[in-house]
């Protein structure tokens, strides 16, 4: 298949392996062994299991699976205030399908609905906003999350309904930013990256000025990556480069997509209809501030959490849920201690075992093997 | 029959249900009048005792959605699936029955079309529908039309197939393309703004299976790969028979549109329905002499070796990618596609 065939071509992901092997010795001995890598984003976590990257490199590289998956980092209290908006009588729920097994502290909305709250997978916030043009008497809510990727469209839509006035819809806003997460985890004690890859969907949202700091004050390389199996390979050789130069600089791998400074228009749409929130709450990592977006007062009207007045409880992680360990690579999902044993796909304690994208799951599904 | 739509009264026992019956499903299913006097079908034991030394016995329930599909309909997927689950048994399949479940004001002519091709399908599978139920339900009790069919097949003398037969060292074949079921269905519910010209595989494989054990009386299990697709029969391959199953992506075969939605969807084709692809575990010895009989037949056509039986790790299906890493094939977790079959 044409423009996915050339990134995933076996000699040249053979070559990329043995030039990564190639700069481990140029890399001084003081760093600790295995290297940890962190992919920011679920989208490369899914890359690295699907295509067995992690078994291909040497194993002086480990990946750490980072932040990057926003149904993973949902915090329970926020799937409770979605469940208690859903089962208000006159509400018709609309969600991405993988938010729908997100465990809250009562149920998911997938139990929801099957207790008889009216909740619909939708594919884009569109299909939400043409659902409550075709349903007057009812009030439709989107539930919008994920990081600046899907901030865009989710601003987009409540533009449009302003405009078209449908006084029916609303957005129960969830939206949160990569920057002040990964700023975060560096300035967590336990952990210790050597390098990043950056999410490539936010960078092309974005651009690549934003993660300057990573490199001017925390001194980490991080280099902005596509999808594609070669691009993950590629991105981690100019990781190790860096390293084994000994500097640290935001390189851009995702060139063909991303650009420097973004996309203006799709940043203009995020700043019209959202403003930063003092600090969002999330799973495995706590408060952090000024990590959430919320909708601004002119867009007031669209909004759910004014509209219907959420609760917004904040209910703690279960103890034994060790997934802000894993989060920050200080442990693998394996030694977690209810991996595989309370907590799996069928019955998710953590959230990272909720979706494909989240580590435990993914390591659950494909790669049991690496510690079996 | 003068009604153009279905009423409760066609399943209230009356004259209306009687007019249903006899003008429409009789004649549909190729039966006469006197076939239908009694409550129940009978066949003579000798007629099934000629034709091997077990009964297989077998049902399923179809609530695909939508009724329609590129590649068939509701009627083809209840007739072809539980001829196919017979006959990966290794039965040769014989009589069905078919119980409908209707959902008020459904067109009769809707009806008349689901009967014709559940007819065809019995037909191309040499099977016949011998016994019957139809229940109406108030609007919204039901979605339209759901169908059960049960299933007598025969086994001959010495075929044992079973799940628990894999041994190391057999190879896998699987009979033909990965997933044009499920892309099929996807695209049909018109849900994704996608259009990629991919039809159902709906087909009877009862032919397959007897050209494939006329060739290789050896075939240690077989099994038809539909919810939950080719990675979910490995795995309880591997589970059934305690042994590690590897398979190559390289050697998968996925046609281009079904790639193409899958790359654009996030799916994986492994674990797509099929309704007309079957798994095959032969010893490594004979595994030639089963492919060149598979793609004889036209169900077939497509078939290939997709990869092997290990001894170890027990339980564990592995794939190596094509992109030259390996990785777990585990068993699906949720439902993937509700109603798909």
């Amino acid at each position: 298949m044409k423009y996915v065939d050339e990134f995933r071509d076996p000699a040249q992901a053979r070559a990329l392996v043995q030039a990564i092997a190639a700069l481990l010795p140029r890399i001084p001995a003081s760093r600790r062994r295995p290297l940890q890598i962190m992919e920011v984003c679920g989208g490369h976590t899914h890359t690295i299991f699907r295509y067995g990257i992690a078994d291909m490199l040497p194993d002086a590289i480990e990946f750490v699976h980072g932040p990057g998956c926003p149904v993973c980092v949902l915090p329970m209290g926020r799937v409770d205030d979605c469940v208690a908006l859903a089962e208000r009588p006159e509400v018709i729920f609309t969600t991405f399908g993988d938010a729908m097994h997100v465990p809250g502290s009562r149920k998911s909305l997938l139990q929801a609905k099957a207790d008889g709250a009216d909740v619909r997978m939708v594919y884009s916030p569109l299909d939400a906003m043409d659902l409550a043009r075709r349903h007057p008497d009812r009030e439709v809510v989107f539930f919008g999350l994920g990081f600046e990727t899907t901030m865009p469209a989710t601003a987009m839509a409540l533009i449009e309904a302003r405009r078209q006035g449908i006084g029916n819809f609303s957005l129960f806003c969830n939206h949160i930013t990569i920057i002040a997460t990964i700023k975060a985890i560096l300035d967590s004690p336990d952990q210790r990256i050597d390098g990043f890859l950056g999410p490539g969907h936010v960078s092309m949202v974005i651009g690549t000025r934003p993660y300057g700091f990573i490199a001017d004050r925390y001194r980490r390389p991080l280099v902005v990556c596509g999808f594609e199996p070669l691009d993950v390979l590629h991105a981690t050789w100019m990781v190790l480069q860096q390293l084994a130069d000994e500097r640290c600089a935001i390189e851009n791998q995702y060139a063909r997509v991303v650009a420097r400074d973004g996309n203006q228009r799709a940043l203009a749409a995020i700043a019209e209809v959202f403003e930063l929130r003092e600090f969002f709450e999330w799973r495995g990592l706590g408060s952090i501030d000024q990590s959430g977006v919320r909708v601004r007062a002119g867009y007031a009207a669209f909004d759910a959490e004014r509209k219907f007045g959420v609760p917004n409880v904040s209910i703690a992680d279960p103890r034994s849920c060790q997934c802000g360990e894993v989060l920050k690579g200080a442990i693998k999902p394996h030694e977690c201690k209810v991996f595989g044993t309370a907590c799996t796909p069928e019955t998710p304690l953590g959230a990272l075992m909720v979706s494909s994208e989240g580590a435990c799951a993914a390591y659950h599904s494909y790669g049991r093997r690496v510690h079996a | 029959m003068r009604d153009r739509t279905i009423t409760l009264a066609h399943g209230a026992g009356g004259r209306a249900m009687r007019a249903l019956i006899e003008e429409l499903l009789l004649p549909a299913f190729g039966n006469t009048r006197a076939d239908a006097l009694e409550d129940q079908a009978r066949m003579p034991i000798a007629e099934l005792a000629r034709a091997g030394d077990r009964l297989a016995f077998t049902t399923d329930s179809y609530v695909v959605d939508p009724l329609f599909f590129p590649g068939g309909d509701i009627g083809a997927l209840a007739a072809a699936g539980t001829v196919n689950d017979l006959a990966v048994g290794g039965a040769r399949p014989l009589f069905l029955s078919c119980g409908l479940v209707i959902e008020e004001g459904l067109p009769i002519a809707t009806l008349q079309d689901v009967a014709a091709s559940m007819r065809r399908m019995a037909d191309r599978a040499g099977v016949r529908l011998v016994t019957g139920d139809t229940k109406v339900v108030e609007r919204g009790a039901a979605d339209r039309l759901f169908i059960n069919t049960s299933g007598i097949g025969v086994i001959p003398a010495g075929i044992d197939l079973s799940a628990s037969n894999a041994y190391p060292g057999d190879a896998v074949i699987v009979s033909g393309a990965l997933g044009n079921h499920g892309v099929a269905i996807l695209i049909a519910r018109n849900q994704l703004a996608l259009e990629a010209d991919v039809a159902s595989d709906c087909q009877p494989l009862d032919g397959l299976v007897s050209a494939l054990l006329a060739a290789c009386p050896t075939v240690h299990a077989l099994r038809d790969a539909t919810r939950g697709g080719v990675a979910t029969v490995l795995n309880e391959f591997a589970r059934a028979s305690n042994v590690a199953i590897r398979i190559g992506e390289s050697a998968v075969p996925v046609c281009e549109p079904v790639r193409g939605a899958c790359e654009i969807l996030g799916l994986d084709p492994l674990y797509l329905a099929n309704e007309g692809v079957l798994v095959a575990v032969v010893p490594a010895a004979d595994a030639a002499r089963a492919l060149d009989a598979m793609r004889a037949h036209p169900a077939g056509a497509d078939a290939a070796i997709i990869g092997e039986v290990l001894r170890d790790p027990p339980g564990l299906v592995t794939m190596a990618t094509h992109f030259g890493g390996e990785r777990i094939v585990d068993v699906l977790t949720g439902e993937q596609l509700p109603r798909i079959c």
